[in-house]
């Protein structure tokens, strides 16, 4: 019995089932949850507490703005073209969600003698699909804007399409040269050539890794992924003060969350994709002995904070809270302890916490810059980062061929 | 299974190529060009060639399409009215229609007489490595040329669009 119930959990589509509901479930939590990690980041950085009144902290806000979103009147303005309005907001949260399937979180482990890897399915030309997602993504944004027959609308959609083609040019340059290092298209592959350590203590990641150092090529990369997502500095589709909300303008319910679901997802592959380019994907940052015990340390000095401030508690229920989300830190701390679950909780481990890393970026970007004029943003993307990223990967070409 | 798929985006492609002429609004007929861009880039998948099937989706849905999208966005083109069509149009596209596929399949039947069938996930030379092969050493001077041309029109297109500058 016990073997055949392996058995069936080991057929590839059982399997595949099973990682995608996994995946899925924990994504969508996760750009539910990114929403009230950036109302908070960016309050306390604004000198405010931001959302407190839902849940302690305002942990609950996410599911509250989720009942909010769903049980909201769905209006469809009289004056909008009615099939392109309803498909473009499915066009661009498909597009953004499928990005999940070919990223890969960590290798190959063995759950219960079944082996597999921690990614949904191993493109040989991953990142290609990716950069042919992103490429399809614009069309939700401009088909929204076209169809909403709105001209603050179609502003938004026009600078969208415009900004996201001159941003898509530099960000191609730049992930080719780390390409160029790994060899391979396959986002695994990649990862898997960025292990190791040089000189035994500094990590072999892309940023790193000699004879080419892609630093530069990291900075361009994130530069376009804030224009690519439509993020602050380069929110002009969206530019509340010249366009009510640009492309969005004329929807509600979930049609208007499908949108911001969709720069959610956006965000978080923008994220990944720099991970496994450039961090060394799920490596950890110092050798293993050490590694192993890194995530035990910071989530006991996280429990161990929590604790202290909900003894001496600032607000009425800190007392209550605080220890109770110290004690679950100590206990997810105690959990990378255990031998059997440590080869999947350490590449998670560090995998997660760089995206984490690069998500709270953007977030701290958008607390801090103010916005780019549109002259500014194309002459930017032309006049800038394209040529730097051009004689970029013609010297990386170069140190490779020469030096490899 | 690769038979369904097939079958199904063959249909798709048919039936949104035959949607680009059929519509009359110029973004329709754009987005169904759109489906026939993704759902040959499906086909060319299905036959293992994914590298052509990634650059089909980005060089032409991604860039190029968007490219149409934006200009007829931006000229804000409406929804084209029928030309009054009378019967002897009609009668005399028919025949040249018909006269045309007959040559077509004539073509394809003396051209390739014992061609083999094309079996799913068989094509191999698809790879980065050979499509960058071939570009660089039996391909180079067709290669180098449309590069030339390319930025021919590039320059064309800035001389036009540019400002008389006093």
């Amino acid at each position: 019995m016990n073997v055949d119930l392996i058995s069936i959990l080991g057929n590839f589509y059982v399997l595949t089932l099973i990682k995608l509901g996994l995946v899925a479930g924990v994504l969508l939590t996760a750009l539910a949850y990114l929403q009230w990690i950036e109302r908070k980041v960016i309050a306390h950085i604004q000198l405010r507490v931001g959302p407190t009144r839902v849940g302690p902290h305002g942990l609950l806000q996410p599911l509250a703005d989720t009942i909010k979103l769903l049980t909201k009147e769905d209006l469809m303005p009289s004056h909008v073209n009615k099939f392109f309005y309803v498909l473009a907001p499915m066009v661009a949260v498909f597009f953004a969600l499928s990005a999940i399937a070919v990223i890969p979180f960590g290798p190959k482990i063995n759950v219960f003698g079944i082996e597999t890897y921690m990614q949904l399915s191993d493109l040989n030309i991953g990142i290609l699909f990716l950069l042919a997602l992103s490429g399809m993504g614009v069309y939700g944004i401009a088909l929204a804007g076209w169809s909403s027959n709105n001209k603050y609308s179609l502003i938004g959609g026009l600078r969208s399409s415009a900004q996201m083609i001159s941003y898509e040019l530099p960000m191609a340059l730049a992930i080719a040269s780390p390409l160029l290092l790994a060899g391979s298209l396959s986002l695994r592959e990649i990862a898997e050539s960025q292990a190791g350590f040089m000189l035994g203590f500094i990590p072999r990641w892309s940023i790193f890794q000699m004879p080419a150092p892609q630093l530069m090529a990291f900075v361009l990369f994130m530069i376009a992924g804030f224009a690519e997502t439509n993020r602050i500095p380069f929110d002009l589709p969206e530019a509340e003060n010249e366009l009510v909300a640009g492309f969005h303008t004329e929807y509600s319910s979930m049609k208007f969350a499908s949108f911001f679901m969709a720069e959610y997802a956006n965000m978080v592959t923008i994220c990944c994709l720099a991970t496994l380019l450039f961090l060394g994907g799920w490596y950890p940052i110092v050798p293993s002995p050490v590694a192993d015990y890194i995530p035990t340390l910071v989530h006991l000095a996280g429990g161990g904070m929590l604790i202290f401030h909900g003894l001496q508690p600032a607000r009425k229920w800190d007392k209550y809270t605080m220890p109770v989300f110290g004690v679950a830190f100590l206990a997810v701390g105690l959990l990378f302890l255990v031998p059997f679950l440590q080869p999947i909780l350490l590449p998670l481990f560090w995998f997660i916490s760089k995206v984490g890393i690069l998500l709270f970026l953007f977030i701290w970007v958008r607390a801090t810059l103010p916005r780019f004029r549109y002259d500014q943003l194309m002459h930017f993307a032309w006049a800038f980062m394209f040529p730097v990223s051009v004689v970029h990967l013609f010297v990386t070409a170069f140190l490779v061929a020469l030096l490899k | 299974m690769d038979a369904i798929l097939f079958f199904l985006f063959a249909a798709i492609a048919v039936v949104s190529a035959i949607n680009v002429v059929v519509q009359r609004h110029p973004i329709s007929s754009a987005l169904s060009l759109v489906g026939v861009m993704g759902s040959l880039a499906v086909l060319y998948l299905l036959l293992g060639a994914e590298f052509i099937a990634a650059a089909q989706m980005i060089v032409y849905a991604g860039a190029i399409m968007v490219l149409f999208v934006f200009v007829i966005m931006l000229l804000n083109a409406g929804a084209e009215k029928s030309p009054r069509k009378g019967w002897i149009l009609t009668a005399v596209a028919m025949p040249l229609l018909v006269l045309f596929l007959g040559m077509v399949s004539y073509i394809i039947q003396r051209g390739f007489p014992n061609a083999p069938l094309v079996v799913f996930g068989q094509f191999t030379g698809g790879s980065p490595k050979d499509v960058g092969m071939a570009l660089f050493t039996r391909y180079l001077l067709p290669f180098e040329i449309t590069s030339v041309l390319i930025l021919i029109a590039i320059i064309g297109a800035v001389v036009l669009a540019r400002k008389e500058m006093e």
